[in-house]
């Protein structure tokens, strides 16, 4: 079962929807590593970032998503409302999950070398004894936030910390951002640079994709726990089976994208990517622009008026949807087949409005309605 | 009662070891050798096979001295977690004190097991050298070797039976060790060198495959392409277990067609293996012999997808043990599930090895195989989610498991449809399988989990945990609970000293224990060394940091300790600490 590319996937059912680029309170741009800003003309931003962009837009959308997060998210595990899980939630695909949730996991000793361990220590002790005080709330749901938030300080207010702890089932690095306990924050600041970069690099340029993969992508040492020998196999295997199988040439393999009502087409190569996560991440990098000054022209009020889920992810949500013509002259949805049989007969994209592709994927209609 | 004890101590002690023979179990033979004095006697002059689970557990002097008719030795060196990165490679695990010892003891050995140890040639060459009826050699996750050595055993080894390399890491030197076998070599029976990166000479290797009429298994490597399969497949039809090498090629071509026919004869195949290189096209060539197979391992074999593997498993009616990668997808599961009523075991391995995308894999494919496979009793399955009302279902379908091995791509996903942690679900499966010897647990995991861990699973050996747990309470409910505990390794969860230091003896009864990114304090480990002088307590450190500088609360980044006869080893590199 393959997921749909451009679906509200389920990583897990409740999930929401996949990327949400809300101007001011998501630290998280649509490609998925956590700490950029992501603003209206955002993306170009977030491609060049350097850690101190990283850390400074960090600082500023911690103070936005601190006040966010008091507002809506006070309450009992389980009741989620949905703006907060388009705005926080990453979420829809583990591979996202696992991004985010990894590098905030080095908050316990000896995964994340950049932390100190003492920091850590110590905050980890105070986050504790500031969870005992919440008797109302589940374990369970701590003891995701214990992991979490190794590194809050001791002093952390009692919504915020139940409220961070909560956010802590779905969002990985916003949780994070949502500290305001000062002591931790050099804490913070530090992991954020010297992680977001590297994440930045897999996921904002997908076109750097594969050649940076292992090294950028492998957060947590040991996990997924595959035998080395098993990951060197695999690896070497991949690329000789590709070459082997009488693809169209070792070389790009650039195809034509369109989208309607863009003012004109892009190329992308799919030997960039390897997996549909990477095309779509890239696709929306290269596409966000049209949709925003499209909502910019046209006169959308509902849309507008959703405040931060203005740049929920257009092409991932309600939308749009993205589809292919294979090598017979059929428009397809993308997604169903395996990435390496997709990329044999994929010939041209198209990213359709949802409305036109309802013969190709009622479920995005039907998702699209359940989510507003 | 009182002349039937008089009885047995009239037994000749031939009677006893003939006895014994019957006995091939070293657990066996180890409760025998607790009965009596004689019984002791006579049970260590005739023990054959000796099993060491930890090398360092126990010296080759020792084990001579007790053992001195022993002929063949298995021997594990690192730690599990070794596997992935978490150990550095000089750790420890070398075999050749092991082998010099041997050597200067006079003993008489014929066969060898390693795994997770360092090899090196010099100890290959003194396996050949010294020890002419030396018969068969194992070798899986080991390293520090190269065709050289493996060069002299074909030269030396007269009598080679079985040389069997699995997943080890071996530098090519690209020095022809194959045709090194002698013309007169013709007793092997088992020959794998899959792990291999080079070539070897192809004419040397039919030669071989000629000659040796016994051969029953034979496992190629990469650089062995298609035709010269087909030629080898031509000469030994014999063959019961086969791993290709290449399989690539035209289908269009004489070749590939001889490869079918050749193919065809080889009635006996029940285990096939290999595709490193394949390409899906050729895969038909295998279909002759699905219905005879059952084993398979497609787990290197990303290139192929859930159709084509669906295509192929769709004939393999007898497979009781089948290795995939996760792109054979859900839908492929149940086909499986359909197909093999006779699966016992199933492993279901990443493709994307970084776990960076989705799999297509989820509770969905788990629940189809456990309705489908009532036999299943081993599983180790790579998933993107699961939820508690499948393990529940899959523990109420397969109350028959042995090993059961679950790992989420997200360490501490919860359930994916209610969001809970999966403590329910796997507190289902340990409660209905009541035979269950290995559990590794993955997802949001609370106490509760190993509550229900520690009630029922009674005759749980090893236990792998990882992000889980909420207190020193989890880890104390297994240490309790589960009687005949032998490895437990923890990474990356909050337990501390309260759950290390409560029962010392316990550790005694065990095999070993990891903990690593846990709560144990520097001060804790060090209190236990004290106290239990019959264990070696490592602390391993990689940052340099100065062992004066640890301090009594300061946190242990890995600790292994395991149970030993001869205290700490005298091989520890600078970054391993023996407390």
């Amino acid at each position: 079962m393959s997921p749909p590319l451009l679906d509200v996937e389920g990583g897990g059912r409740g999930n929401a929807p996949l990327m949400s680029s809300s101007a001011s309170g998501d630290c998280i741009s649509q490609s998925g590593s956590g700490l950029k800003e992501c603003n209206f003309l955002g993306l170009s931003d977030c491609s060049s970032v350097d850690s101190s962009a990283v850390s400074n837009v960090c600082e500023k959308n911690k103070n936005n998503l601190n006040f966010k997060a008091t507002e809506l998210r006070l309450g009992l595990p389980g009741s989620r409302s949905p703006e907060r899980d388009s705005d926080f939630s990453l979420l829809s695909s583990g591979k996202l999950d696992e991004k985010q949730l990894f590098p905030l996991l080095p908050s316990k000793d000896g995964i994340c070398s950049l932390m100190q361990k003492s920091i850590v220590s110590g905050n980890k002790r105070g986050f504790s004894d500031t969870m005992d005080g919440f008797s109302e709330i589940k374990s369970s749901v701590f003891t995701e936030g214990k992991w979490m938030f190794n590194a809050n300080g001791s002093d952390s207010g009692t919504p915020q910390s139940v409220v961070e702890a909560k956010l802590a089932g779905n969002a990985g690095i916003n949780v994070i951002l949502a500290n305001n306990s000062s002591g931790a924050q050099p804490s913070m600041k530090k992991e954020v640079p010297t992680r977001a970069p590297k994440e930045g690099q897999n996921k904002m340029n997908g076109s750097n994709n594969n050649s940076s993969a292992p090294a950028a992508k492998a957060q947590v040492v040991g996990w997924p726990p595959i035998r080395s020998f098993r990951k060197n196999t695999l690896a070497t295997t991949s690329k000789n089976n590709e070459e082997v199988d009488g693809k169209p040439g070792p070389g790009a393999l650039f195809i034509k994208v369109s989208m309607d009502g863009a003012p004109y087409l892009r190329k992308v190569d799919l030997r960039m990517y390897s997996t549909y996560q990477e095309l779509s991440s890239a696709l929306e990098k290269m596409f966000m622009c049209f949709t925003i000054r499209k909502c910019g022209s046209q006169e959308t009020p509902d849309r507008e008026m959703l405040g931060e889920n203005k740049f929920k992810d257009l092409l991932h949500g309600s939308d749009y949807v993205l589809t292919f013509e294979d090598k017979d002259g059929d428009w397809m949805l993308v997604g169903d087949v395996p990435w390496g049989m997709f990329i044999e007969s994929c010939k041209r994209l198209k990213i359709m409005k949802g409305s036109d592709a309802i013969g190709l994927a009622p479920r995005t209609m039907e998702k699209s309605k359940n989510q507003n | 009662m009182h002349s039937f004890q008089s009885m047995l101590n009239y037994f000749p002690e031939e009677v006893l070891e003939h006895v014994f023979d019957f006995l091939t179990s070293h657990r066996d033979r180890n409760a025998v050798s607790l009965v009596c004095k004689s019984w002791y006697a006579v049970e260590r002059f005739s023990r054959e096979k000796v099993f060491v689970g930890n090398c360092y557990a126990i010296s080759p002097e020792r084990l001579i001295a007790r053992f001195p008719r022993f002929r063949s030795l298995t021997l594990k060196g690192k730690p599990h977690f070794a596997d992935f990165n978490l150990v550095p490679n000089d750790w420890g695990g070398y075999v050749q004190p092991w082998i010099e010892s041997i050597v200067r003891g006079g003993v008489n050995l014929e066969e060898l097991r390693l795994k997770r140890m360092l090899v090196s040639d010099e100890s290959l060459e003194l396996l050949a050298t010294f020890f002419p009826n030396f018969k068969s050699l194992v070798l899986v996750s080991c390293e520090g070797f190269t065709t050289d050595g493996l060069a002299a055993i074909a030269s030396n080894c007269r009598f080679l039976r079985e040389l069997d390399l699995q997943e080890n890491e071996v530098e090519d030197r690209r020095g022809q060790w194959l045709s090194c076998f002698p013309d007169s070599c013709t007793s092997l029976v088992s020959l794998n060198f899959t792990c291999l990166k080079g070539e070897v000479n192809l004419a040397s290797l039919e030669r071989l495959v000629a000659r040796c009429r016994n051969l029953r298994s034979l496992r190629v490597n990469n650089a062995v392409p298609l035709d010269a399969l087909q030629r080898i497949l031509a000469q030994a039809p014999q063959l019961v277990d086969l791993g290709t090498g290449s399989f690539v090629h035209d289908p269009d071509t004489e070749s590939y067609n001889k490869l079918e026919t050749s193919m065809q004869k080889c009635t006996s195949i029940t285990s096939l293996s290999g595709f490193l290189d394949v390409s899906a096209r050729c895969l038909p060539a295998v279909y002759p012999i699905c219905g005879q197979l059952t084993s398979l391992n497609l787990s290197y074999a990303p290139g192929i997808y859930s159709d084509e593997l669906v295509k192929l498993i769709c004939y393999c009616n007898r497979l009781e043990r089948l290795l995939v990668l996760d792109t054979i997808g859900d839908k492929g599961l149940g086909v499986v599930a359909s197909s093999c009523k006779e699966l016992q075991e199933l492993r279901v391995f990443l493709s994307d090895v970084y776990g960076i995308g989705n799999t297509a894999v989820t509770e969905e494919g788990l629940v189809a195989i456990s309705a489908g496979c009532p036999k299943l009793n081993s599983i180790l399955y790579f998933c993107q989610q699961m939820t508690n009302e499948a393990l529940i279902m899959v523990a109420k379908n397969c109350p028959n498991f042995i090993r059961f091995r679950l790992c989420t791509l997200n360490p501490t996903v919860p359930d994916a449809i209610t969001m809970q942690p999966l403590d329910e679900g796997f507190g289902a499966i340990v409660k209905s399988c009541k035979d269950l010897k290995r559990l590794s647990i993955s997802g949001l995991l609370t106490d509760q989990v190993f509550l229900y861990i520690g009630r029922y699973a009674k005759q749980l050996e090893m236990l792998s945990i990882a992000f889980a747990g909420d207190s020193d309470k989890g880890m104390l409910c297994v240490l309790n609970g589960c009687k005949k505990l032998k490895k437990l390794e923890i990474r990356d969860c909050p337990f501390g000293n309260v759950a290390l230091l409560a029962d010392m003896g316990k550790y005694e009864t065990m095999r070993s224990l990891w903990m690593s990114s846990c709560e144990v304090t520097f001060g804790a480990c060090k209190t236990l060394a004290r106290k239990m002088p019959r264990l070696n307590v490592e602390i391993i450190n990689e940052n340099d940091q100065i062992e004066a500088s640890f301090d009594d609360k300061q946190k242990v980044e890995k600790m292994y300790l395991y149970r030993t006869l001869v205290g700490p080893r005298k091989d520890a590199p600078g970054f391993v600490w023996t407390l």
